[in-house]
């Protein structure tokens, strides 16, 4: 049997497709792997960014340490996680919100770092305090760029939380690792490939809610638009 | 009313923005900062609600030391206008305008009805009320900036070169506008710029601030004209000196002179004799209701005036306008003289280059 056959046998197999092996079930915990590492490393890496954005006082050490982090292998900092916590959610989760909070971090403080002076000038010069600053400027003109950070996270994270069966837990991981154990590569490429399509599903999806809390002033996609501009652009 | 008490603003690098400044901004006038570029004229300003700390001296509005108030607090009560306007992009035109009423907690019933009077009030129509501050004019942004900073009706406006990053035409109009607005509104303004003319322009009084914001001269601009305090002044207001004043100064500060007039019933023996006795070589036609007919030359008279070809002055002035516009006139004009007509069109007499020069010298 060819590769490919192989692969949609695995896929056209309906026992694949029930039961707590199923591939709905190891996709609902991928995703829930996921929207918690990704939901915790955005309520660290969004407050701190904006703070450090808004003070414009050591962001770049804390971006710098914050990337540096990214140089040590997710796979490492997982069996590291495993070795001292023990099994269960805390290994995986903690190296994914490693893994996510460099681009959501660097691009909020630069997002609300790269906000022209003027606009701070006038909200300051209107009476704001800084919260209000943040709140009413800041935050809603950084916002895409920010999800553009949360986006790139979250591809990353998804394709990473495979790692979760290598430490006893679920998740589209589980036919990698059990596919590769038991030398049925049509089930290790099935769980790529689902992994792959989990990854543009969650990039759309992201990308719909990016539209969706983007302040409609700042959708425009003119040329002279230069918040428009850097919001396309988004480092990594 | 704006008082600065020997205030300075000293630099953390140790350079002297300000330097012992000491100037009073009465209630309801126009206070314009000039100067040349580092001339300190915008640390200046932006003392007054604290977007700079003063680091010495005192500083009161209303009679309060601005250092006893918060600044979100002092801000508030201060409409602040910039030349990038700074409107918020996210945020709709009406939604811009409502942000200082808004953050004193104004309801919205109010809010809308503050927000659409201003609109009228600075000239702008209610289409753009929903729209973004990139879909508008620079022009139409600057109103928007001038209504924003109305909103709460502050008695006193900061305005740092609110007109300079229109085009020069747009500026014109603008101005011209804020000038029939203050008339209604008398707020206590102070206003920064670099250029001079619109400092005359706009200006009940002008400070000239030179670098390191030393104030060379604080009068108003008739008199700054007039009597510069010093070189620095003097160059600052530049070679047209006599010209600018001549632009502050109303017609109806010379008494114009009847003038070499005849009535078109009159014959060439007439207006020569009238002519001679002005020195001039022509004469003005006016009929009997006072209205001017026109103007003739000797040269090209013969026999009765009613019957030749007369000239028309191609610009007259009336007793609102300027000397400048008067001068415009004469220089225009073969006869070298500007005829003054009444509100009404009726001739008034000859202004000439005499009358006008005795008028500045």
């Amino acid at each position: 049997m060819n590769v490919l056959g192989g692969i949609l046998a695995w896929f056209a197999d309906p026992t694949h497709w029930s039961g707590a092996d199923g591939v709905p079930v190891r996709v609902a915990e991928h995703l829930g792997y996921c929207l918690l590492a990704t939901a915790v490393a955005t309520l660290i890496a969004l407050p701190l960014g904006v703070i450090l954005g808004h003070t414009g006082k050591g962001g770049s050490l804390a971006i710098n340490v914050s990337n540096a982090g990214r140089a040590i292998p997710t796979f490492g900092i997982v069996l590291l996680a495993f070795l001292v916590a023990g099994a269960g959610l805390l290994p995986i989760t903690v190296a994914l919100v490693l893994l996510a909070i460099p681009p959501i971090l660097t691009n909020t403080y630069v997002a609300v770092r790269g906000i022209d002076r003027e606009l701070r000038d006038a909200a300051e010069g209107m009476g704001m305090y800084g919260w209000q600053v943040v709140r009413q400027l800041e935050v809603p003109m950084a916002m895409p760029l920010i999800m553009a950070g949360v986006r790139t996270s979250a591809v990353q994270v998804v394709a990473t939380a495979t790692l979760a069966a290598y430490v006893t837990l679920g998740g589209l991981g589980r036919y990698i690792f059990d596919g590769l154990g038991q030398r049925v590569y049509a089930e290790v490429a099935a769980g790529a490939i689902l992994v792959a399509i989990l990854a543009l599903a969650v990039e759309f999806g992201l990308s719909k809610l990016q539209t969706a809390v983007t302040a409609r002033g700042l959708r425009s996609t003119q040329r002279d638009d230069p918040l428009a501009a850097k919001a396309t652009a988004a480092p990594a | 009313m704006i008082t600065f008490d020997h205030v300075t603003k000293r630099f953390d690098d140790g350079t002297v923005g300000v330097d012992d400044l000491t100037l009073e901004v009465p209630e309801g006038e126009v206070v314009v900062l000039v100067g040349p570029s580092g001339c300190g004229k915008t640390t200046t300003m932006r003392m007054i609600n604290r977007m700079i700390q003063p680091t010495g001296g005192t500083l009161t509005v209303d009679g309060q030391d601005v250092m006893t108030v918060s600044p979100p607090q002092l801000r508030r009560r201060i409409g602040y206008v910039i030349q990038q306007v700074g409107l918020f992009p996210h945020r709709t035109i009406a939604e811009n305008i409502a942000t200082v009423p808004e953050l004193v907690g104004w309801d919205k019933a109010r809010t809308q009805e503050r927000v659409k009077t201003l609109m009228a009030t600075v000239g702008l129509p209610d289409s753009v009320a929903n729209r973004y501050p990139h879909q508008l004019s620079g022009g139409q942004r600057q109103r928007v900036g001038v209504a924003r900073a109305l909103a709460v009706d502050p008695p006193i406006m900061l305005m740092d070169e609110p007109f300079g990053a229109v085009d020069p035409i747009v500026r014109s109009r603008l101005q011209d506008e804020f000038l029939r607005l203050q008339l209604q509104v008398r707020k206590t303004i102070v206003f920064v710029t670099h250029d001079i003319d619109e400092a005359i322009r706009m200006g009940d009084r002008i400070a000239i601030l030179s670098e390191g914001g030393k104030l060379e001269q604080y009068d108003d601009p008739e008199r700054l004209l007039a009597d510069p305090a010093n070189e620095f002044v003097a160059d600052f207001l530049g070679a047209e000196r006599g010209l600018k004043r001549l632009a502050l100064i109303p017609v109806s500060e010379v008494s114009a002179e009847p003038g070499p007039v005849v009535s078109p019933d009159d014959d060439r023996g007439n207006a020569a004799e009238v002519a001679r006795s002005y020195g001039t070589d022509w004469v003005v036609v006016v009929d009997e209701q006072r209205r001017l007919r026109g103007w003739v030359s000797l040269h090209e008279l013969d026999g009765r005036i009613a019957d030749a070809n007369l000239r028309q002055f191609a610009l007259s002035v009336e007793s609102t306008d300027s000397l400048r516009a008067a001068l415009n006139a004469m220089v225009t004009s073969r006869t070298g003289v500007a005829v003054r007509l009444s509100e009404g069109g009726l001739y008034e007499g000859i202004i000439t280059q005499e009358l006008v020069s005795k008028e500045i010298r």
